[in-house]
């Protein structure tokens, strides 16, 4: 799946369908300029978002994955994005343990009124990828060094 | 009186009331033991019970629900009881525990590693060390030198669970520092490195599944995530990304649940050191929890909980 042009990258951004999803939707409908690289699947909570579901799209090739839910307490389901917290908290300390940059994986929360807010993570999300440039997958060209 | 007599006698007194009972017997060769399963008093001569005794019994009681059943544990093995216990996945009323008080077990492959044990005659045990007689003479390997990592950091000699203990209580020798060494290490590489090591370790996996059939605590059988066709978590491809998608996921199935037995390891044929894994997993709940599973039977596994406010996770700020 090549990106539109030669510079764009591969972001998938999981979002939940009663926050995040509608704060993307409002920093669209205000016609805010948002970087193109992020692909969305809509979710129907943070804590649908299987930590696995991140790390399958690091294995098919994505160079950078998003999850962004209700803040705490305005969970749509009471206490979903507080599971999702725990979840993705542990994730987000081990992906760099497989050799996966800290920096491609993020979680925040976007409450469905914050399009400005929306915005500025899509934008910072992004140009921190691409500082990072395009992700090398496992099995794809020859690594580094190794402890032995 | 010996352990392993305490053993045996507490066996042939409880075995009326059992189904049978599980423990260890001299395997296919001098080095191997292999689980015994004790249904008449006349089996009861064939236990053993020496630092041989490697496998974690414990893998079998959740397919045993609903049947009286005794078991031998170590004090790792006992962990893996306590986190089934937990998670209602075996009953502590339908299983009598026969706990031993363990110094620790070996690792086959360091000893494989340092003689070729393919002509072998016989292996004797002493207190520090394993004698091993090949055609080229005996071989004196010191205990501390082969004994499974695990053990050269353990906190749990002792069974944490048990009916009868063989033996006295065994207080924990091991210093805690070297837990975490084997993690450190990968740690300080720089992560492109890092990426480099785990695909060429990755890489020998043959996803036979020895890791997860050999785990106490993965429960799913035939409804594994990795067999499911839908959702396909894991295709039919051979590439390296597949092997490390399917040991990501074992270790996150295991977040929080973990009780570092070592099993996944011991029995990958391909000897992948993927316990490493599972340990820094286990390294970030406790710092994050202040967690470590299969301790308290009471507890809940952190990730099956929430604080409303998580005073250890620092959010990013955009």
């Amino acid at each position: 799946m090549p990106g539109m042009e030669g510079t764009e990258l591969r972001i998938i951004g999981f979002l939940c369908n009663w926050c995040s999803y509608g704060g993307a939707d409002t920093a669209g409908v205000s016609r805010f300029k948002q970087p193109t690289d992020l692909r969305i699947i809509r979710v129907p909570c943070s804590g649908r978002v299987d930590p696995l579901l991140v790390v399958k799209a690091f294995m098919e090739g994505a160079d950078g994955v998003l999850v962004s839910g209700c803040h705490p307490r305005d969970c749509h389901y009471s206490e979903g994005n507080f599971y999702a917290r725990r979840r993705l908290e542990v994730l987000k300390r081990f992906l760099p343990f497989m050799g996966i940059e800290p920096g491609r994986f993020e979680y925040t929360w976007v409450s469905a009124s914050e399009g400005a807010r929306w915005q500025k993570v899509v934008t910072d999300f992004t140009d921190q990828v691409h500082a990072l440039g395009p992700r090398r997958n496992f099995g794809e060209g020859n690594g580094g060094g190794d402890i032995r | 009186m010996a352990i392993l007599d305490k053993l045996k006698d507490g066996v042939q007194r409880e075995l009326e009331g059992l189904e049978f009972v599980i423990g260890w017997e001299q395997g296919y060769d001098p080095l191997h033991a292999s689980p015994l399963f004790i249904r008449t008093p006349g089996d009861i001569d064939r236990l053993i019970w020496n630092p041989l005794c490697v496998h974690n019994l414990a893998s079998y009681l959740p397919s045993l629900k609903g049947r009286r059943v005794g078991i031998l544990l170590k004090g790792c093995d006992s962990r893996s009881v306590i986190q089934l216990l937990q998670e209602g996945l075996i009953k502590r009323e339908e299983i009598v525990i026969f706990g031993i008080p363990c110094r620790g077990v070996v690792d086959l492959s360091k000893i494989k590693s340092r003689i070729d044990t393919s002509q072998m005659r016989a292996v004797s045990l002493m207190d520090d060390a394993v004698v091993i007689e090949i055609p080229q003479g005996r071989e004196e390997i010191p205990l501390d030198d082969v004994l499974a990592t695990k053990c050269l950091s353990c906190q749990y000699p002792t069974p944490l669970i048990y009916d009868h203990l063989a033996g006295e209580v065994l207080p924990p020798q091991r210093p805690t520092e070297v837990l975490y060494k084997e993690v450190e290490v990968i740690e300080e590489l720089d992560v492109q490195d890092r990426l480099a090591h785990w695909e060429r370790e990755l890489d020998r996996c043959i996803r036979c599944y020895a890791c997860r059939n050999a785990c106490p605590l993965c429960v799913c059988q035939d409804y594994c995530a990795a067999e499911s066709r839908n959702p396909r978590w894991l295709s039919q491809r051979a590439g390296v990304s597949e092997k490390v998608m399917w040991h990501i996921m074992h270790a996150l199935h295991l977040a929080g649940r973990c009780t570092d037995c070592g099993e996944c390891e011991r029995a990958c044929p391909m000897d992948i050191p993927i316990q490493r894994i599972r340990r820094k997993i286990n390294k970030e709940i406790k710092e994050l929890f202040g967690y470590e599973a299969g301790v308290n039977p009471e507890d809940t596994p952190p990730l099956y909980t929430f604080k409303v406010e998580e005073p250890t996770i620092q959010e990013r700020e955009w």
